[in-house]
């Protein structure tokens, strides 16, 4: 097959749903462009693909690219990539515009990624828990943080089939050189669904309340190249330190003070060397897993540095 | 890429030799707060160190408030330390701790220029912490790769920080490299003597009398 003749036929398909363009109309007007006129393909593609366009009163981010490819949500690395994804509806957001019919997260096995839809799409509605097939999502980015929206010419197929939802797990390996305040022996929020971190005491949106303590760790894992900031949770904390809940409170009642905790835990851990793995929530990586890399492997270090 | 929170100086890994020869220091912009980095003669900036090695001495230096220094030895050298009212926890380490004992520092090189017009480097600890010899091990690795990966790239085109040591220092970073693999190789043997090369031979604290690994 030529490559005008796969061109067209990409073309076509393209508007399969919204014209009736065959194959061989779209190969005629491409061959005219470039053999006639000497146009470059991509710029023949593109004129041709705007006449069509306008014949159907679309505009181009409507259109689906032909053949998007079928990814994972943990693979999407890219700015306005057209994507077709296998996801369950993890979680709906409320809207913060009315422009926006809906928000949430989708999941597969890698991981979970937020997506939006737009009123002006037209799109029928997702159901949480529900899994489905989407075909031509376009992938968006904003400071690093991937997302997808659905438009127009996404195709949302239900289907009969439990995903199971994976955690966005990341690996960071470095020394722990820092340990972060708001670590430690900690209060928190006790109001519903509220988990705030109090600061004096009080919680940034319910004021002055009585805290339920709680253990962390925010702490920098540098590995001389890059930094990770990473948060342990109580059992995390627990894990690494050694240090229980109920310890650390009687620590910080003979200390009247709080800090001595946080204090003490650093004694046995900064400056350390760990692996940990866990979902990333957003500049964090939260500990699921923690080791601790052991003795160093000196003679591949040295075939290594010599080989550099 | 915008940033909302400004990102975290990463913890340059850095044998004692090359530390020390780290005299030139410089801002990226001219606002106030720019963060000051010294230049490594491997070609690489550093605002932030981060090693392990032998404490084998610590003095209070200060004349009013307390002032602590400490020596702390790698393969290559020593690092000089100095904490006082402006480092409470660092300054409180260095006075509790016992020398000899396997330390890890998190701090900032400093540099002072002498009466005579030598400039000394120096770090100014955010952290000290006591370690055990495997995680020094991992650290004199890990130093030494890094070290011979900046000595590696050091004539890349567009590596304007060896460009830029190129100009400030005439030492060869060859020879940084060779420390390094002198370093792990001691490693290797597992019978490194931290003083062998250094320049505190007949201080009465030996740090050979540390534990080995």
């Amino acid at each position: 097959m030529s490559e005008l003749r796969q061109e067209a036929e990409a073309i076509a398909e393209q508007f399969s749903d919204h014209l009736n363009v065959d194959a061989d109309e779209v190969e005629e007007r491409l061959e005219n462009l470039v053999n006639e006129y000497r146009v470059p393909l991509d710029e023949a593609r593109r004129s041709v693909t705007n006449s069509y366009l306008e014949d159907a009163g679309m505009e181009r981010d409507e259109l689906g690219r032909g053949g998007s490819e079928s990814v994972l949500v943990n693979e999407i690395d890219e700015d306005e990539q057209w994507v077709d994804l296998r996801v369950t509806l993890v979680d709906l957001w409320e809207p913060r515009s009315d422009s926006i019919s809906q928000v949430g997260l989708l999941g597969d096995e890698s991981g979970t990624i937020k997506f939006v839809a737009f009123e002006t799409s037209d799109l029928p509605h997702l159901t949480e828990g529900q899994s489905y097939e989407l075909s031509n999502v376009v992938t968006d980015e904003y400071e690093g943080n991937y997302s997808v929206k659905l438009n127009r010419t996404t195709g949302i197929t239900e289907i009969d089939e439990e995903i199971e939802v994976g955690d966005n797990a990341d690996t960071v390996e470095g020394a722990l050189v820092d340990i972060q305040s708001g670590s430690g022996l900690i209060k928190r929020c006790p109001e519903d669904d509220c988990t705030r971190v109090l600061q004096n005491g009080r919680c940034s949106e319910h004021g002055q309340v009585e805290g339920e303590f709680d253990l962390r760790i925010k702490g920098v894992l540098d590995d001389g190249e890059t930094v990770t900031e990473v948060i342990f949770d109580r059992e995390a904390t627990e894990d690494l330190t050694g240090m229980g809940l109920e310890e650390a409170k009687d620590m910080a009642m003979d200390a009247l003070d709080t800090t001595v905790v946080a204090e003490e835990m650093a004694d046995d851990v900064l400056g350390r060397y760990y692996r940990v793995t866990g979902p990333t929530f957003g500049r964090y990586v939260l500990v699921d897993e923690m080791e601790e890399p052991g003795s160093v492997d000196v003679e591949s270090a040295l075939i290594e540095a010599r080989s550099i | 890429m915008s940033q909302s929170t400004p990102t975290r100086e990463v913890a340059r890994r850095v044998f004692a030799s090359e530390f020390n020869d780290a005299g030139y220091t410089f801002t990226e912009s001219d606002d106030e707060r720019a963060p000051v980095y010294a230049l490594l003669p491997t070609g690489e900036s550093s605002n932030r160190v981060f090693f392990v090695g032998t404490l084998t001495e610590k003095e209070d230096v200060g004349e009013d408030a307390e002032y602590w220094r400490g020596r702390i030895v790698d393969p290559t050298g020593t690092f000089f330390v100095y904490a006082g009212q402006y480092q409470p926890e660092a300054a409180s380490k260095l006075r509790d701790m016992e020398p000899p004992a396997y330390v890890t520092v998190v701090g900032k090189p400093r540099t002072y220029e002498t009466d005579d017009g030598t400039v000394r480097v120096s770090v100014r600890p955010e952290s000290i912490t006591e370690v055990d010899a495997a995680t020094r091990d991992r650290w004199v690795a890990e130093t030494a790769t890094r070290t011979v990966e900046r000595v590696a790239a050091f004539d890349d085109e567009g590596n304007e920080y060896a460009r830029m040591a190129r100009e400030e220092y005439d030492t060869d970073p060859e020879t940084y490299k060779a420390a390094a693999l002198s370093a792990l190789e001691d490693l290797d043997d597992g019978a490194g003597d931290e003083l062998a090369g250094g320049e505190d031979r007949g201080d009465a604290t030996d740090p050979a009398g540390a534990p080995e690994p």
